[in-house]
This record gives C-alpha cells, structure tokens and sequence, in this order.
C-alpha cells in the first residue's frame, strides 16, 4: 500500500529536513528544476581535496523530493566527488531496475518503494540531478528532470 | 442533495448514466475508481465508443475523394458530425465549423492564418490572467514575430476577471482578445457575452477558448456573438484528437489556409494552386476521420442528457462539494468566482499536491496534480501547484464523498 512509499523515515526528513539552509561559504551550487510540479531545489557544497565537507539544501517540494535531499545531504559528507557520483547510479539504479540494492546505499534503500510509483521517480531524483549538475560545474542555470 | 434526489426523479439519472461508463466499473488498487479529473479529459460513453468500432469494422475508408460506397459511407458520417457541431454551437451553416485536432489546434490556428495576416507591428492582443498555456503561447509567438504587444486582463483573489482594468487596456490598436470561457485551473466562468461586446466596441475580434465551457453548458456562438470559438472532442465525452473551431464565415474566407496539402485546394500546378472553399480550406491531409464520427456521437449523447440538465446536475454537486471540503481544516479552495464550473481546486496547509494525488490515487481517485498547464495562474496565487478535483455529470456526492475520507487519510499520514 502507499505506507511503502511513504515510509517513516521518509515522512520525518519530509517533515523535519536536515541541512536545509542555505550555505554562506559554498564553492559548488546548483539549482534544480522540475517543470512537472514546480519543485525547486537549491543544492550547495562545499568540497575540499575532492572531498565534500558540507552539504546543504533549500527549496520547496513534495514529501519524497524533500526527504530526498535531506537524506542525500546526510550521506554525501565525508565522501569524494566519484564516491558521490558512484552513489547517484546506485540511487537510480535502485528507483528504476530490479536490481537488489548494495549496502552502500545505507538508509537511502527506504526510497525503493517508488519504483512502484512511476510517476514520482523525478521526485526522488531532483535532488541528485542538481547532484550531478553541482559536481560537474556547470553553472548554466537550473538542471531540469526532464 | 434532495435536489440531486429530484433531479434523478426527473429523469436525470446519474446511476443510469454511469452504467453507460464502462471504465467507471472498475476498481483501483482495489478500491471503486473514482474519477475526478474530468477536465483533464472526460470519460466515454458506449455510444462514443461503438461509434468510432463501426466505423473500424463496417465503414472504413478515406473521405471526400473515392466514389465507392465505403468512402461514401465515411464522408457522410464524418460531414454529418460537422453538421451536429453547427447545432451544438448554434453557427450560422457549417462552412463556419472546422475541424481540428483540438482547442489547442483551433488557437494556433487563428493565431497563425488570421494573426499573420492581420497583427502588425505595435498591435495589441489582450489575453487574461486565467489562461492555459494553449491561449497564451501563440499568442507570445504570434507577438514576437510582429513586434506586438501581449496584454493581460488581471483577476482579483477569487479569480474572476476584472472587468474595469480590461476596459482600461482596450484601445484602438487592440487587433484581438483571446480568453477562455471557464477556467481550467480554477473553473471561474467569464461573461463570455459582456468581454466580447467590449472588444467589439474597441474594434477588436474574440477568440473564446471553450475548451472547459462546452462540457458544461449551452454554447451558442451567435448569442455570444464570438469571432473565433473552439473546443476539444476528449473533453465532450468524445475521442481525442479532434476538435472544432467555429469562425465567422466572413473573417475565414478572408484568412489564408493554416496548413497546405490534400483536401484543401481546388486545383494544382507547378506555377499556381487555389483554394477550396469553406470549410475545407482549412482542413488539408486525411483527417482524424474515426475521431470525427466518434465526437458526433459525443454531441448526439450530451444534446441528449441536456447540456442545461447537465449544468443544473453540476452545479448542486459543485455546492456539495464545495460545502463538504470547507469542512476540511486546513485546506484552502482555489478559485472562489461566484460564477463557477464544476472544479475544485485547492491547496492543504504543508501538504505538497503531489503526495495528496498519490495518496488519493492508492484509494482508487482520480484527480489531478500539478499547475494544471495555467502557471501564470499559480503565480498569482503565489503556489507552485494544486490538487484538482473536476466533476462531471457522472460523478456522485458519494463520490464527493469518498474524496473526504480520502483527503482525511492524506492529513492522517502527513500530520
């Protein structure tokens, strides 16, 4: 039923996100866009050595766009920009194939249950797309799931 | 509801209306589907659907060109759809209906072949506040490419039209006004009759997107005396894909074709083509000739309910609605016109529209979710979407019902 989309720790980082705020010291930032619901998302970080330091969001959005970000900013400190990247394709992965989901994910898996719900996948992979956006440099304006 | 009751006594009976639905008989995850975005696209009825099977099965063939009895059987039955248009639209003859491929279709159009021709550089084209992107973006393209101006007619906060600012932004160098007749976003009905004698009086044309009206109530093009009114098929009960534009027959003889090809000439050569006459002028390549004859079934059905009947059935299910969501705590109605089609769009404190849509969904209802192609509109309510929930005259206050709990189950899980 829908419990398995919206499961606990999904409802509270919806409720109650984590490192959302915006970042006075940054040195990576990017905007993200979903033109299908109007979710927006502002992504900063801050990478030393090739290593991200701090990470951080504010935006507006639906429950799984929300506790998306706050869980993507929670496992993305301490971790290099490929471990980063390595990590988005194992988030995606685990959104769209049926591939079982590796232990590197952690608490990420909880968001398995929207393979189920078609619809909501670009929810649940805005955050990563500005990811992406904000890791490569590209500073074009916003990344858009489409 | 004991009007409802009294309707159904009257031989307005929903219960027999939707055995003719047959995908209302179905349940979703399941629960019984409770289908709620009928302005999204609206439901078919057997009539429609058998309609388009025979013509699949017994009288397919290309129209208006073989002299065999199969193409003669698919040019009558699509020429007579055009014939039932004329009636459902109260035009003057049927030179004056095109077919299109949708109100959409039927804007650019007008945009295109009139537009073209007729705006020049610092023209006006007044638009509304209230708009689906369909009537805003041809209208941008077409004012591009002429360097004219776009204009926009404002709304106050229940989302009615302000009538004085409009009369503000009429001038002799307004060429067209382009509105839609009832609001997709937030169901607000405009006095269709009134904005359009004012652009009259300033020497403008209208354009009138009927795309959300011709579901609901009684058009006539004459009474409302509009230059330009188009509405889709899939939102009349009919397949999509296919649409009608009426215009005055003066202004499209005096418009150049939208599109060449097949069907729309007269003669051909390498050095000079004419035209064909109206309607045809506007109509080149094979058109969607089963959506055609399925949409003349969709306009037998509703002139059959009643299109005042229907509106009437509405309008007291609008009321139920609209009382049983107040109830709500914490949702907010957006789009509160006192004239207002059967649309209920709205917002829950801390809720976002899309979770409130999947989890709506899981119990077997249908709405829908989003900025409802109207982002100006959003903006200037300062969301970035709704949920809307939009009645059709085969929806039930059971229905309206459901929706409630339903919407209860959603703060259950968001709290």
């Amino acid at each position: 039923m829908v419990d398995e989309l919206y499961q606990e720790i999904i409802l509270d980082h919806s409720k109650r996100p984590r490192n959302c705020r915006s970042m006075e010291d940054a040195n990576r930032k990017a905007e993200g866009y979903n033109p299908l619901c109007g979710d927006r998302l502002n992504l900063f970080l801050k990478v030393e050595n090739g290593v991200v330091q701090d990470a951080s969001f504010v935006g507006s959005g639906c429950a799984i766009s929300t506790a998306s970000a706050s869980l993507m900013t929670e496992s993305l400190k301490g971790k290099s920009s490929e471990e980063a990247l390595q990590l988005l394709d194992r988030f995606h992965q685990l959104l769209t194939s049926d591939v079982p989901p590796g232990k590197e994910l952690g608490k990420l898996v909880v968001f398995g249950g929207v393979r189920e719900y078609p619809a909501r996948v670009k929810c649940a992979t805005l955050a990563w797309h500005t990811l992406k956006s904000a890791l490569n440099g590209a500073n074009a304006g916003p990344v858009t799931t489409e | 509801m004991s009007t409802l009751t009294k309707m159904a006594s009257a031989g307005f009976d929903v219960e027999q209306i939707r055995a003719e639905f047959p995908v209302l008989r179905q349940t979703i995850h399941g629960k019984p589907l409770v289908y709620l975005d009928s302005a999204a696209t609206a439901q078919k009825p057997y009539a429609v659907i058998e309609a388009i099977r025979k013509f699949h099965e017994v009288d397919c063939a290309n129209i208006h060109r073989g002299v065999h009895e199969l193409s003669q059987r698919s040019t009558e039955a699509y020429e007579a759809t055009r014939v039932k248009a004329k009636r459902f639209l109260n035009a003057r003859s049927t030179e004056e209906v095109i077919f299109v491929r949708g109100a959409t279709e039927g804007i650019n159009l007008v945009a295109s072949s009139w537009g073209r021709r007729n705006v020049k550089e610092g023209d006006e084209i007044i638009i509304s506040a209230l708009e689906h992107h369909s009537n805003i973006v041809p209208w941008q393209i077409l004012a591009e490419e002429k360097g004219a101006k776009l204009r926009v007619i404002p709304m106050n906060s229940r989302g009615e039209l302000l009538l004085e600012e409009y009369e503000k932004l009429l001038n002799p160098r307004t060429r067209i006004v382009a509105f839609c007749h009832v609001s997709n976003a937030l169901g607000t009905i405009n006095p269709a009759r009134e904005m359009i004698e004012m652009a009259h009086r300033a020497g403008a044309l209208a354009l009138v997107d009927g795309a959300q009206a011709a579901p609901h109530m009684k058009v006539d093009v004459q009474a409302l005396d509009a230059d330009f009114y188009t509405f889709s098929g899939h939102k009349v009960c009919g397949p999509t894909g296919i649409g009608i534009l009426y215009g005055k027959a003066e202004l499209l003889d005096a418009m150049p074709p939208y599109q060449g090809g097949g069907d729309m000439i007269r003669t051909v050569t390498f050095e000079k083509t004419t035209y064909n006459d109206l309607p045809y002028k506007f109509e080149a390549g094979t058109p969607n000739i089963a959506g055609g004859i399925g949409l003349g079934a969709a306009l037998d059905y509703l002139t059959r309910l009643g299109l005042d009947a229907i509106a009437t059935y509405e309008h007291h299910l609008l009321a139920y609605g609209t009382e049983a969501l107040s109830q709500i705590s914490g949702l907010r109605l957006i789009g509160t016109a006192r004239q207002k089609a059967a649309v209920l769009s709205f917002v829950i404190d801390g809720i976002h529209p899309h979770d409130i849509g999947t989890v709506l969904d899981r119990q077997g209802i249908a709405v829908r979710t989003g900025h409802h192609c109207a982002q100006p509109v959003m903006d200037a309510f300062h969301i970035p979407a709704t949920t809307r929930a939009s009645l059709a005259f085969y929806n039930t206050p059971a229905e309206i019902d459901a929706l409630v709990a339903g919407l209860q189950k959603v703060k259950e899980i968001f709290s």
